[in-house]
């Protein structure tokens, strides 16, 4: 019998740094597509030119500068909280291409991780690019956020961003399951619209229904971090409290469900 | 022993639908599976260094074994160890010690060069760049890679992607390798770089090799000892030569004769393989070689006589297109 070698401590940077410049690289492959999904993402720009002169905005006590800088607020938030785990985590586990991720000691969802951010970095250009257009076409809806709420708005985005991922990747665990657990997210897209505060701000919601949406995990993606970025009156701990514990929970079930799940895989394809 | 399996099974569990518009009715409304078995109670042990091939026609459990092997699945009964692990934990440890390489699936990122995939795979095993990029050359050397490493995976032929693949699997100098039809779609020209670059690999490091190929000549090239799978039970574990004893106990009797001779005039001296004017070529049951070559001799005017084993690749062949065994499990 062989005796068990031990592998050598690993430093973390160097993966990390490896990890984000390769997968940047590859990103930068698919740089018109990611333009693209950029384009894709006008959904609070659309609903800003909606709700300009509606009125709606001002009876929830949103002044017309408020709402343009909430809509702007959450289109930013929106473009660097994308998550598509579960198309490539579905993809990989029915074509048979986690079989070799598995049999590395890397978790493969530190993969996917590192493809999320370097795809948000690659977008970045092109997110700025739409910006400047839209403040070119619009010099009225510019405005200079203050310093302080750029940092938390960063820190809250980057935490919805997490919160997101979180969710998606419990969702995609079924997988393991079933082939078709992409179904079950685009299942999740209408209360994510409604209950994010993407299609209007929570606040215009009749008091019953925000209370429902309170209560769930939604608005910590997109409404509360496009509240902090626009300078709106925001209880910060409470916001970062809520983001820390929808996450922890989800991050436990994801590890849970991988657990059970791992078992089930039959690494199909491969 | 550095892979240990001990009554190894894995069952499946299937959806079972009859075709048409009731069948998919009835399957809607009350889903009905039955269990597949994929291997049943395989046994065997390989020891440290050992270059083995495992055979067996599609769907003869292989790859499934292989599987198990490498902790890609759960066995659903028996034990396995692989260098020391039980290789479902998928411990950091054990991962570090093999690696599987799957003919057409690949590790390596499509629309990079394979540095870039070798680049991620040297961090996460931990290496140096130092270590990685002179562990890199010296593969690429033994595989003949140069230009084609900086050549976006896409761009790259069906050969020369294999190779950077296999390096790719190598670059953390597994100590157990699991190939799994490693020279499948190649041409003949890559196939044989691929298994000399295999020999060399075991020669140099001394790596366990299991390897399954379709290819008789990847086998007969690279492995003393074949495992037989067949419908997901191992019957023969030995050595490449006493296979024909085990599964083909007869000769090859090859004759060049002076005067041509009909079919029937070999009767009673074996079963004729192959009639061409003055070149026949008997199948002689070995236990009768010795009689039966003294009395064509005797019979007939001999220029050139001949007795080998029938080709492995023969045996083999025409035991799994019969698609039954009839020799006990080993």
């Amino acid at each position: 019998m062989t005796a068990p070698r031990e592998p050598r401590a690993r430093p973390v940077w160097p993966l990390v740094r490896v990890l984000l410049s390769t997968q940047y690289a590859y990103m930068l492959e698919y740089r018109a597509e990611i333009a693209l999904w950029a384009l894709s993402g006008v959904l609070p720009l659309i609903m800003l030119g909606v709700w300009t002169g509606s009125g709606a905005g001002e009876a929830a006590g949103f002044t017309p500068a408020m709402l343009t800088r909430y809509f702007l607020a959450a289109f930013v938030v929106r473009q660097f909280t994308v998550v598509w785990v579960i198309h490539v985590f579905e993809e990989d586990n029915l074509q048979g291409r986690l079989s070799p991720f598995l049999l590395q000691p890397l978790h493969p969802f530190w993969r996917y991780l590192a493809a999320h951010v370097a795809e948000q970095v690659t977008r970045v250009p092109f997110v700025a690019a739409l910006l400047a257009l839209l403040f070119l076409l619009q010099p009225s809806l510019l405005w200079w956020p203050h310093p302080a709420d750029v940092f938390w708005g960063v820190l809250a985005t980057v935490a919805a961003f997490i919160l997101r991922f979180l969710l998606q990747g419990v969702i995609a665990m079924a997988c393991f399951w079933s082939e078709r657990a992409l179904a079950l997210e685009r299942l999740l897209l209408i209360p994510y619209l409604f209950l994010s505060g993407l299609v209007a701000p929570l606040e215009t919601f009749p008091p019953g229904v925000r209370a429902f949406a309170l209560a769930t995990p939604f608005p910590y993606t997109v409404a509360f971090p496009a509240r902090v970025l626009m300078g709106a009156e925001v209880n910060l701990g409470a916001g970062f409290l809520g983001l820390a514990l929808w996450s922890g929970l989800f991050l436990i079930l994801f590890l849970l469900l991988w657990r059970v799940g791992i078992r089930r895989y039959s690494a199909m394809g491969a | 022993m550095i892979i240990e399996a001990e009554q190894l099974s894995k069952t499946y569990r299937v959806a079972d639908k009859q075709p048409g518009m009731a069948g998919t009715l009835r399957h809607f409304v009350r889903r009905r599976h039955r269990d597949v078995p994929a291997v049943s109670g395989v046994s065997f042990a390989i020891a440290p260094g050992e270059m083995v091939g495992f055979l067996g026609p599609n769907g003869a459990g292989k790859t499934t074994t292989l599987k198990m092997l490498t902790g890609l699945i759960h066995p659903t009964a028996g034990t396995v160890r692989v260098a020391g692990h039980d290789p479902k934990r998928r411990q950091a440890a054990f991962l570090h010690q093999i690696t599987l390489v799957m003919g057409q699936k690949q590790q390596l990122i499509w629309d990079l060069p394979p540095l870039d995939s070798f680049r991620v795979n040297a961090a996460v095993y931990g290496l140096t760049p130092p270590e990685a990029r002179r562990r890199i050359s010296e593969l690429a050397d033994m595989l003949e890679l140069g230009e084609e490493l900086t050549r976006p995976v896409r761009k790259l032929s069906l050969g020369q992607r294999m190779k950077a693949e296999l390096l790719a699997a190598l670059l953390h100098r597994p100590a157990v390798l699991f190939l799994d039809e490693p020279t499948l779609g190649l041409d003949v020209n890559a196939q044989a770089r691929v298994r000399d670059f295999l020999a060399d690999y075991n020669r140099c490091t001394g790596a366990t090799v299991l390897l399954t190929s379709h290819y008789m000549g990847d086998i007969t090239a690279l492995c003393e000892r074949v495992l037989l799978i067949h419908q997901g039970r191992l019957f023969y574990d030995g050595r490449l030569e006493g296979l024909s004893e085990r599964l083909a106990p007869y000769r090859l009797v090859r004759l060049e004769l002076t005067v041509p001779q009909p079919a029937a005039a070999f009767t009673g001296h074996g079963e004729v393989e192959s009639l061409q004017g003055n070149q026949v070529c008997l199948r002689v049951p070995a236990a009768q070689l010795t009689g039966s070559v003294a009395q064509l001799l005797e019979r007939f005017a001999v220029v050139d006589l001949e007795v080998s084993d029938p080709p492995i690749e023969q045996i083999i062949g025409g035991l799994f297109e019969r698609g039954r065994v009839d020799d006990s499990p080993a």
